[in-house]
């Protein structure tokens, strides 16, 4: 018994050592598989406090741009609002069920990443505001990612910008859909995966959330073709770069999609997998 | 004694308000970025107590991971540069380290700058290759992992100049 006290003594140094990376390593493990949230996020008090103190300083230098932004959304939506009186433009109600006005929040980056494989953006609003996590994040001008952590006051989004991040999205003239995922290199542009060959696609063609998702309503824009390869294992496969309409670098306001229907369709299917 | 743990503590809460608010914030072309927090681990008394040292790296790191939505990444790279600090003394500045009195922020000597290089270089490629935990990325990894050493050498070097205490 006195040996083990005097080992534990004389090596406490390595054991604490050991220990504290076993915890560390256990802790990025963790957060490098998917299908489960972090512990360590920047969705508490702490972070999300100091990020909102240096975010309401910073914030002042976006003004006008800010401004711009919501000036040119305006100015979208009141087109849309005057031809939707006579033209045949109506926006398809179809695609638009269960995103109805109550459904949006709006939330402001109060931080963002992007110069790393894995990135995360920190908004202002979390469970008190109704938000849960899975829910979609958009903002004007396209997507921008999916809610992954949620504290009272603030939540961390899973950015486009991720590779952990998988979409789906599809060709807006032609409906062949494919997986939007990042390939770690560019800040501008993400990767759609598995369009099938048949699809004719050109330069310039828009990508936009695909009807697969329950996360995302259709129709909401991602970006342009910029590229079309085809990767040399999957033969019958176009890999798509799409130059994405936001810049990631640079968001301000954002709107959190809260679909009633995706509860509701979740369950369905995972009580399909039970009964398989 | 006294004195030594609050300087410690100073620093521990001024490079990590200097980390979050100026440097997490600034990165040329999405593959330089610097890390001089880890200066808290460099400046650390050498005759200091060993464990206090591991468990405030490992605060440290995992203060910075909370920012920066890293899971556990900064806390694995710093604790294990905390741990193998003493065999980066022995290495630059011979075998009887501990009965010298090394000071580290004092003009740049050629076994100052090898003890720099050695701690920073093991923190960024732990830091950078557990943060892309992938091998697709591997020359992707040591690009930036090269550069950013080279950046935070630099700006550690810088503010050791500008924190360096009085001359007596």
């Amino acid at each position: 018994m006195q040996q083990i006290f005097s080992f534990i003594i004389r090596n406490s140094n390595r054991l604490l050592f050991l220990l504290l990376l076993g915890i560390a390593l256990s802790l990025t493990i963790q957060s490098h598989s998917f299908h489960r949230s972090k512990i360590i996020s920047s969705a508490n008090f702490l972070s999300g406090g100091v990020y909102e103190r240096i975010n309401s300083f910073e914030e002042y230098l976006h003004l006008k741009e800010q401004n711009d932004e919501l000036a040119r959304e305006n100015a979208n939506l009141k087109s849309l609002l005057f031809k939707t009186k006579d033209s045949a433009e109506i926006p398809n109600l179809d695609s638009l069920k269960g995103v109805l006005p109550k459904d949006i929040v709006v939330s402001k980056v109060i931080h963002n990443s992007y110069n790393v494989y894995e990135n995360y953006l920190t908004l202002n609003s979390g469970a008190k505001s109704g938000i849960k996590p899975d829910m979609g994040v958009i903002n004007s001008l396209g997507i921008v990612g999916i809610i992954d952590n949620v504290s009272a006051n603030y939540s961390t989004v899973i950015s486009i910008l991720n590779i952990k991040s998988k979409i789906n999205a599809k060709i807006k003239h032609s409906d062949h859909f494919g997986t939007l995922s990042w390939d770690g290199k560019n800040t501008g542009f993400v990767q759609l995966t598995d369009v099938p060959r048949l699809a004719s696609i050109k330069k310039g063609d828009t990508i936009v959330t695909g009807g697969q998702s329950v996360i995302f309503p259709e129709n909401i824009g991602i970006g342009t073709i910029d590229k079309i390869f085809i990767p040399s294992d999957k033969n019958h496969y176009y890999t798509i770069n799409v130059k994405l309409f936001n810049d990631m670098t640079n968001l301000g306001h954002v709107y959190i999609i809260k679909s009633e229907n995706s509860e509701e369709i979740r369950n369905l299917e995972n009580q399909d997998k039970k009964d398989e | 004694m006294n004195s030594t743990v609050l300087v410690n503590i100073f620093r521990f809460v001024l490079l990590l308000a200097l980390q979050i608010l100026v440097f997490n914030n600034m990165n040329f072309e999405g593959y330089v970025s610097a890390f001089p927090y880890i200066l808290f681990i460099i400046l650390y008394p050498v005759n200091g107590n060993k464990s206090s040292l591991l468990v405030a790296s490992f605060f440290l790191g995992l203060i910075m991971d909370l920012f920066c939505n890293s899971g556990g990444v900064h806390a694995t790279a710093c604790v294990l540069l905390a741990y193998l600090r003493p065999y980066f003394f022995k290495f630059s500045f011979g075998l009887s380290y501990e009965y010298q009195t090394i000071r580290l922020n004092d003009v740049l000597t050629p076994e100052r700058f090898t003890f720099i290089l050695l701690a920073v270089a093991t923190h960024h490629i732990v830091l950078f290759f557990l943060e892309s935990f992938q091998i697709t990325f591997f020359f992707d990894v040591l690009l930036r992992t090269l550069l950013s050493t080279v950046f935070t050498i630099l700006t550690c070097i810088i503010l050791i100049y500008l924190i360096k205490p009085n001359k007596r």
